[in-house]
């Protein structure tokens, strides 16, 4: 697949179709794969990197991307494809300075998950019949490739790409997924133990902004989490509050935009189940106001842009049951 | 549970101008009894109420917390409550979703003719924050009154 890519990359730029190349490279580590920008056929040739750690999203790259002059050729797997479109939605990605060429999705492998086996020191990691070969300083290791998945790839929504101008694999189909699996049990608990969960989880964070900074949602130039007037601006949280706040404010300030790619999740250093607060409203919102998916479509309304004269009254969260 | 028979909470309450405010003025005028624990915030329509305003009170030493809106249909703005309503259901779906006890949050409908039921809506309200307790879930610790 990363031949194939680069190949094509290479292809675009030759012709004159594309200016820049939107892809990943290998960063300090092998399973550290960051996006970035190539501009020609020897960088694709020596940095340009597509393997099974490639899970960051590029598409919030394109906001200051296509502000630039140029054309630029982005690499879409499946669940980036929605957010392109919500952004596309928005306004904030101008389309016609971009040249999407879908690539197929995960699932993708998440090098906590390889750590938290005890495997330290990893130098590669090699996918072979779906049993990982991990080459560490210590030897050889291996373990199957089912129990290193993302968490986010393990409750894939859709392996069909929403946008692209041309594909290089095949296309999939929007999946049944368990997404929700999580947030239910939740529900089901009590209001105490829902409390202890989340004070466990939140109090966990230290405010590094890396859920807003990644998120595809996040893109606005004045963010209320850097207006020193709001409180809540960049710094550690000095109280539970602050954490909570920050958490139920980051959530709604995307819900109905959320798409569910899931990177919150994966670049939280401290493991915070970000997703869940998204996916929650998520719920609510395919529940209350009928089934919706960010970034499926660019023209729908979103849900909380969006009324109805007979919707439910804030009393049906009131009226669910014992706490 | 145990009611603390000695707990004041402190209510704090988003009017909107152009029904619950004027709801509330009416009920003042017709010498009506509503709770002293009910602090009221006008704003201009209760699209206006952010969900940082309600966070904020909780943060501020509030214990309950509700909004005050025209009926649906009667919005001064024509829509805004429509988008009050959707917003603030998820809202307090989250809060409930974190662990938040569910009767400290609560929205109503009072039009400027509804003196009386802005008494007895803040009257039941009061009850139930009371039974409650004081918030101590979603409270600031430095904002704690001694």
């Amino acid at each position: 697949m990363q031949e194939a890519m680069i190949k094509r990359a290479k292809e675009l730029l030759a012709d004159g179709s594309v200016d820049r190349v939107i892809g990943w490279k290998r960063g300090e580590f092998a399973y550290d794969i960051t996006p970035a920008v190539f501009t020609s056929a020897e960088e694709l040739e020596h940095d340009f990197v597509f393997d099974d750690f490639t899970a960051a999203n590029v598409s919030k790259y394109l906001v200051k991307e296509t502000a630039k002059e140029g054309k630029i050729l982005a690499f879409l797997k499946p669940c980036d494809t929605y957010s392109f479109n919500q952004l596309i939605k928005e306004h904030r990605i101008d389309r016609e300075k971009v040249y999407v060429v879908g690539i197929p999705g995960g699932p993708k492998l998440d090098i906590e998950k390889i750590k938290a086996k005890g495997i330290t020191g990893v130098l590669s990691v090699k996918n072979e019949d779906y049993t990982l070969k991990i080459e560490t300083l210590y030897g050889e290791e291996t373990m199957p490739f089912s129990e290193a998945v993302l968490d986010k790839c393990a409750s894939c929504k859709s392996k069909k790409h929403v946008a692209y101008d041309e594909l290089i694999g095949e296309d999939g189909d929007v999946l049944e997924s368990n997404r929700f699996d999580m947030v239910e049990k939740l529900e089901n608990m009590t209001a105490q133990e829902r409390f202890d969960f989340w004070r466990g989880q939140l109090s966990k964070c230290i405010r590094c902004n890396a859920c807003r900074n990644v998120c595809p949602a996040c893109t606005c130039e004045n963010c209320v989490f850097d207006n020193p007037k709001s409180g809540i601006d960049n710094k550690a949280a000095a109280d539970s509050f602050e954490e909570n706040m920050f958490h139920i404010i980051r959530a709604f300030h995307v819900a109905g935009r959320c798409t569910d790619c899931g990177e919150c999740s994966r670049v939280c250093p401290q493991h915070i189940p970000l997703h869940l607060l998204n996916r929650k409203f998520i719920k609510d919102i395919n529940e209350l106001y009928g089934e919706y998916q960010a970034g499926a479509d660019t023209t729908s309304r979103a849900p909380l842009t969006d009324y109805t004269k007979d919707d439910c009254e804030p009393s049906v969260v009131h009226e669910r049951g014992v706490e | 549970m145990q009611v603390n028979e000695n707990f004041e909470p402190v209510i704090v309450a988003f009017c909107c101008n152009w029904c619950s405010y004027a709801g509330a003025d009416l009920s003042g005028t017709n010498r009506l009894n509503y709770p002293t624990n009910v602090k009221i915030i006008r704003v201009p329509c209760s699209c206006r109420v952010n969900p940082m305003f309600i966070l904020r009170a909780f943060q501020k030493g509030a214990d309950g917390v509700i909004i005050c809106g025209c009926h649906p249909g009667d919005c001064h703005y024509t829509s805004g409550n429509y988008f009050t309503r959707r917003r603030i259901t998820l809202l307090y779906s989250m809060l409930d979703f974190l662990g938040i006890e569910r009767n400290r949050t609560r929205l109503e409908w009072v039009s400027a003719a509804e003196g009386a039921k802005f008494a007895a809506t803040m009257e039941q309200f009061t009850a139930d924050v009371k039974a409650l307790g004081p918030n101590r879930r979603l409270e600031d610790l430095r904002c704690r009154k001694q």
